[in-house]
Formats: C-alpha cells, structure tokens, sequence
C-alpha cells in the first residue's frame, strides 16, 4: 500500500521547490500557541471555581459530603465575625480601589508632561517592583505607634514618651489595609494610565483644551480622561479584586478578630478539622459574589459619571482657579505615596541591623547584624528557592507569551477584545476563590503540593503580565527589519532568533523582570498550592507578622524586596554589556 | 499699544546652551495673517508651541510674546488667549459635533438653551446647520476642519495659530477651506499666524510671509 504513495509524482511547482531544498514542514505548534495559553490561564480558575463550588454547597465525597445542602452556608452566616470580616473586606477594597484611581488620575492631569513628573515616572519602577508584603511591613513600622512617625514627632510635639496605646494598624474598618493598597495601586494605575495616553492622542488634546483657555487639571479630566479610561477599565478592575482578595498585606495592615474574609477563608483551608473546608469554599463563592458586585457596583458608577461628565464637559466651566490647589494636592498625593513605601524600606533597612532602640529615639542607639546572623540559614534556603519557583514561572510564562505573540505575528491572527478580557480573567477572579478550589481538587486528586505545583500557579499569575508588559514592544516592532531578512533569505524561524529578539532584548527583559518580581511577591498560591510547606522569602515574611520580632521581619521583607528588583538590574545590565558597542540599541 | 500679536526677540534654542532653532522678530496686526514658511524639521511647529507657552521642556525660549501690547510669557497656555488649530481637526471622538463647540463657549454664556442657541449660529457660520447631535467621525474632511476652525473661534481668542491646517485635505477642498478660513479670520479682525511648507497657502493668506531657514 506504501508503495504507490512513495511513488506519486510530485506535481511540477513541488518538484521544482524540492530541486530547490524546499520540503514540506512537520506540524507546527505555533498556531496552537494563543489556545494553550489561553488554556493554562483559563483552565485553573474554572477548575478552581468548580472545586470551590461544589463543597461550598455540601457536595465533596472524599470529606464525607454527598448531599447537596445549604449547611456550609449557613456556617459562615452564623460565624460571629461574619459581618465585620465582610465590611472590612467591603470598605477596604471600594475604598482604595476609589482612592487610588483618582489619586493616578490627579496626579497625571496635574503634572504630565512637565519637568516634575519625571521625577514620578523615574520612582515608578522601584515603586512597582516592591512585592506587597515588603511594602506593607514598611508601612506597619512608619505607622505604628511606635512607628518611626510617631518617633519622629515625639516627644516635642506630642509629648509622648511611652509609644501610645492607640489601634493605628489593624483598625476594625481596614483603614490602614486601604492605605496599604493605595500605596502599591497608585503605582500600577499610573503605569496603566500611561501606556494608554499615547492612544488617547492625549498630548495635543490637552495642549488644545489649554489653548481654548481650560486649566490644567480641567482641560485633562475632560478631554483625555473620557478616552483614557476605557483603555484602564480592566486594570482598575483588576485592583478592585485584587483589593478585595489580598491576604498578606491583609495579614500584615488589616483588622484580626475578626479578619477580612479572604484571610478568614484562608485560615479555614488551612484549619486542621477538615470540615471547615466547606465553610471555606462558601466563603470562596461569597467572595465571588461580593467581587462581582463591587465591579457591578462600580460598573453603574462608571455610567452614572459618563452621564453628569457629558453636562460638565459640554458646560463650559475652564476650572482655571482649582489648578493651584490641584496641582499641590497631586503633588502632596504622589510624594506621600511613594515616600511611605520608600521610607517603609528604609525603616525595614534601620530595623534590620537596629540593637537598642527605645521610643522616643529616632535613631537605634547601636547597630548590630545579629538578626541577619540569625536569620542566614532559614533566608538562604527561602531565597533559593523563591528563585527557582521565580525562574521556572518566568521562562514558562515567556515562552507562552512569545508563543502567542509570534503567532499572532506570521498567522496574521487577529486579537479581538475579548481576549484581552480572557487575559484579565485570573487578575479579575478574586484568587482566594479559585485557588481554595484548587487547593480542594488538589487534596482529592491525593496530590501533595511541591516546588512545582507552586512554580505552575505562579504561572497563572505570572503569564498576564510578562504579556501586558511585552505585547505593546513586540507588536511596535519595525517590521521592516524582518522583511529586509527575508528578503535575504532568512526564514521565519531565523527572522524570530536572529532579528526580532536580538532587537526586542530589551523588552524582553524588562518582561522577564516584571513576571519574576510577580512570582516573589506571590504569597497566597504558594501558601496554598504548596500547602505550607514550600517556603518561600514571602511565605516567612508574611509567617513573622503575627510573632513581632521587627529585626527579623526587617530581614525579611528587605530581602523580599531586594530580590524582586534583581530582575530589573539584570534587565538593565543585560543589555547595557550586550549592546555595547550598538548606539541604535541603546535605550 | 499695538494691536495685535508681536513677537519681540523670540529666539528658541535647543537647551539653554544649544543651537538656535529660530529666532524672529514679528508684528502680525489685527485681520492680518502672516505665513511663517520653511521645509518641515526647522522648528515651525515648536514656534507656535512657544507662542502658546507649552513649547517641550527640553527647549529653552527666550524673547516676549505680546497680545495686544501686553506681554503674555509669563501667562499659563491657558490665559494667553491665543486660539490653535492643528494639521488634522483634533476633534474630541468622545463628544458630538455640538459638544465640541460646547466645550469651547466660555462658561460665563449660562443656560442650556443659550449655549446650544450659540453653538448653532457656529454651526451654520460654518455651512453644517443641524450637525450639532452628529458623530465627528461621520463628518467628511472637510466639514470636521470647518468644525475645528469654528470651536478655536468660540473659545474668544485675541490671535491664531494654525499649524499647516490645510496639508491633510486635498486639492479641490483646500482652496474652499482656506478661503472660508482667511475670510473669517478678517472678518473678525483676528490676528493670525500660519506655518506651511506650502506657497499658495501662503498666497492664499495675502499678508506678509516670513521664511525659516535650516540655521
């Protein structure tokens, strides 16, 4: 039967294209690409979302449940802390996630585009790199009562010479946990708001609103907010559920008895009596719900602005006296979010090597490395293998990516909104939700959480935003580079290693950078995929909060930060040595 | 005092200490519009950024800038009160045709009914009666730059600046244009300022052209 296939004649163009090295390729796995990662994005949180779902409503054989039923329900209503923990979580989230995006919008319409923003856009980077706990930590030490703040004004403006007895950290309404968000949302949302201005056609439409006599801030709220904010719906999105779900800087800033629900949710999949675990997956699906009616909520909010907005842009009003007060208060807005995370490091720098420090002191009265000494075995091992989970989800993550957007690329695929909705979907999905799911699913299926259980979660997390960071670079790229290679005769395997990727280094890179500081700052996937036993440098941070020991938190939450930024120095350098001798490379 | 716009020692250079980019001296008086004239690249559009006061930061700008014999260098962009039309229209995609006019009235005219009253008297200066509840982007070319003209015009501006505001249309428009511009900018005795690489727009201006050449 081989026979006459081996014998068919070539038909006369094949035959020609064979004489000339041409030959038929094996199956591609690029056109795959966008699916698979569609898949692995998609594929955890529907599975998380069933495994959470079914026990929430009674029904999971393996702990004995194989009724359909209320109960667990029920439990969590009658839980006592249920209606603080759920206001905590409610004030919390609605708040910073408001509080954030008009401080990133203020401070963009009051000072884009003029020397000082600069200076914003240059603490951006480090800002943004600072993993949650580490900036939480840094917060809870200029904060506390004892907190250099409070050292600083003591005792010749307040008069205190104890630390006071006063609730800073920990309030019961999660004020401090909001100011905690805030400082790590600005950040983002600037970045966001950003990337979207240029397609906003954002400077000439300012220039022009000013030329008609609009002040500054005015002229920017309504002329480039309406087509700025679109582009910045899903990452505001975003922060609202990320506000609503965060753990450890809920651990770290937010009220304990009761805790806000992601915590207490957390705590219940970690409880010993494992029937708690359907209290649990209610409370994963209460905080969907919940979740879901934030977005809602902010959803008609947003209408409702559209709608008074159109009178006000149309009315006239040039707000050119406001500009003053604006400009100061966007002013005061970015220096005090930004200075509390840096000053947040540097206290956590001080308290690391501090010896004696007693309150009112502003300085420790000696240093000593003592917590570092003691703290050096257990921090190698949790640095290690924070890198390792960090590498692995990167180079997956990238290769997803790259994947995806080389795809994109030869297949001319075309990259309709909705997948950037799919895209958003593991950053929208409150992540207490899916991931007690998973964690539910994993305990069924018998599998033990390891290194790389946790490496592959981290991916989930990871892959959003190594492809947010690379898509614009990759898709802005000078095609015609790749076609002067053609024209040469590179195919387009060779135009991918030898051209576009040697040119897009930089990119690239900075890409790998941003998913790596989003794997050291996990702390949720790796508590609960690797089920408390893969330790990780936030992992022990985050543990230490409930102990006090500030000299070793201080350790800690350093190191954490410092190893979120390491991918940036390399991203940086990489380049810088490669290309040395390549002006038009050069950044 | 003298009417109208005059720059006096305007000189642009590329950092305090850089090459100058243009250096002019100029009266332009009311109804009057000069054509500033050079190949693209000599720092035509970064003039009238300087004139407006939002030149980029990486220029420095010396010299005065009078309005009507008051000098506005040291005035914001927005209390210059000198109107800017670019190449393209610039109309904001997120509002109507009448809101765009809308937002140029001064808010000092009260009144839904009188704002829409003046923004359809605009709309009918310009030959489009009844396009104010239009989509922008249903408009043709050139109905939109009449648009444009017309909201820098609502916004009482004491001088213009138009940056090659009739490179973008094509032939057969762009001479209806001009001259639906220039007989407007005279009838209300505006001051105007023109950048082109064009020479019949500058003709078409019949005022004074300045040319600026690679320094």
């Amino acid at each position: 039967m081989g026979a006459p296939l081996r014998g068919r004649p070539l038909s006369a163009p094949r035959a020609q294209a064979a004489r000339l090295g041409w030959r038929p390729r094996p199956p591609r796995l690029l056109p795959w690409a966008p699916a698979l990662t569609l898949g692995v994005l998609i594929g955890p949180v529907l599975a998380g979302l069933a495994g959470a779902a079914a026990p929430a409503f009674g029904w999971f054989p393996p702990l004995g449940g194989d009724t359909v039923t209320l109960a667990p329900f029920r439990a969590l209503l009658a839980w006592p802390g249920f209606a603080a923990s759920l206001r905590a979580t409610l004030v919390s989230a609605a708040l910073s996630t408001a509080l954030s995006l008009a401080l990133a919008l203020l401070i963009v319409a009051a000072w884009g585009g003029t020397r000082g923003f600069r200076l914003i856009e240059r603490a951006l980077s480090p800002l943004l790199s600072t993993p949650h706990a580490a900036a939480a930590f840094g917060l809870a030490f200029l904060i506390a009562p004892s907190g250099w703040a409070a050292r600083a004004l003591s005792p010749w403006a307040t008069g205190w010479t104890t630390a006071p007895d006063v609730l800073l950290i920990g309030d019961p309404w999660a004020l401090s946990l909001a100011a905690g968000l805030v400082t790590k949302e600005v950040p983002f949302l600037l970045l966001m708001i950003l990337a979207a201005l240029p397609q906003a056609d954002a400077a000439r439409g300012a220039l022009l609103a000013r030329a008609l006599g609009y002040g500054r801030v005015w002229g920017w709220l309504k002329v480039v907010l309406p087509r700025v904010y679109p582009q910045i719906r899903l990452p505001v999105y975003a922060v609202l559920a990320y506000s609503a779900s965060t753990v450890d800087m809920a651990v770290i800033l937010g009220p304990t008895a009761p805790p806000p629900l992601a915590v207490q949710i957390t705590l219940w999949t970690r409880d010993p009596d494992l029937s708690m675990r359907f209290v649990a997956a209610a409370g994963a699906m209460l905080l969907l719900a919940v979740t879901l009616g934030l977005l809602g909520a902010w959803r008609l909010g947003e209408l409702a602005a559209a709608r008074l907005g159109r009178a006000w842009v149309e009315g006239g009003g040039r707000g050119r006296r406001a500009d003053g007060a604006l400009r100061a208060a966007a002013g005061a807005a970015a220096a005090l979010t930004s200075g509390a995370v840096f000053a947040g490091l540097a206290g956590l720098a001080v308290w690391s090597v501090a010896g004696l420090w007693t309150f009112p002191d502003f300085w420790p009265r000696s240093f000593r490395l003592d917590a570092w000494a003691r703290a050096a075995p257990g921090l190698g091992a949790a640095a290690g293998e924070t890198a390792l989970i960090g590498v692995v989800a990167v180079l997956v993550a990238l290769a997803l990516t790259l994947g995806c957007l080389e795809a994109e690329h030869r297949h001319q695929l075309g990259r309709p909104r909705r997948s950037l909705w799919l895209l958003y979907l593991p950053l929208v999905v409150p992540n207490v939700a899916f991931l007690t799911g998973l964690q539910t699913l994993a305990l069924a299926a018998g599998l033990d959480g390891g290194r790389w259980a946790v490496a592959a979660a981290h991916v989930v997390f990871v892959t959003p935003y190594v492809f947010l960071s690379l898509a614009d670079p990759w898709r802005a790229w000078d095609a015609r580079a790749g076609l002067a290679a053609a024209a040469l005769g590179a195919g387009p395997d060779r135009v991918l290693w030898a051209v576009r990727l040697p040119m897009l280094l930089r990119p690239v890179l900075t890409a790998a950078a941003v998913g790596f500081a989003v794997s050291v700052g996990q702390y949720l996937p790796t508590l609960l995929i690797g089920a408390g036993r893969v330790a990780t440098l936030t992992t022990e941070a985050v543990t230490l909060a409930s102990g006090g020991d500030r000299r070793l938190i201080g350790v800690y939450a350093l190191t954490q930060a410092a190893a979120a930024c390491v991918g940036f120095a390399l991203a940086l350098a990489i380049p810088a040595v490669a290309f040395r001798d390549r002006r038009g490379l050069r950044g | 005092m003298t009417a109208g716009l005059r720059l006096e020692g305007l000189r642009i250079r590329e950092g305090a200490r850089g090459r100058t980019l243009v250096a002019l001296d100029l009266t332009v008086p009311p109804g009057v519009a000069v054509s500033v004239m050079g190949p693209s690249g000599v720092g035509k559009s970064t003039l009238l950024a300087a004139i407006v006061g939002a030149a980029p930061p990486a220029f420095a700008v010396s010299g005065r800038v009078l309005l009507d014999g008051r000098d506005v260098g040291a005035l914001p962009t927005e209390a210059r009160r000198i109107g800017l039309l670019f190449q393209d229209d610039v109309l904001f995609p997120h509002l109507s045709v009448g809101g765009n006019l809308a937002f140029a009235l001064p808010a000092a005219l009260r009144g839904r009914a009188a704002r829409r009253e003046r923004v359809a008297a605009a709309l009918a200066e310009a030959g489009l009666e009844g396009f104010a509840e239009r989509d922008p982007a249903t408009l043709s070319g050139g109905q939109r730059a009449r648009v444009a003209v017309m909201r820098a015009l609502l916004a009482e501006p004491r001088a213009l600046l138009l940056d090659e505001p009739f490179s973008r249309l094509d032939a057969a428009l762009r001479a209806s244009f001009r001259r639906f511009v220039f007989e407007t900018l005279a009838a209300r005795g505006l001051p105007a300022l023109l950048v082109t690489h064009d020479a019949e727009d500058a003709a078409a201006a019949c005022g004074p052209v300045v040319t600026l050449g690679p320094a």
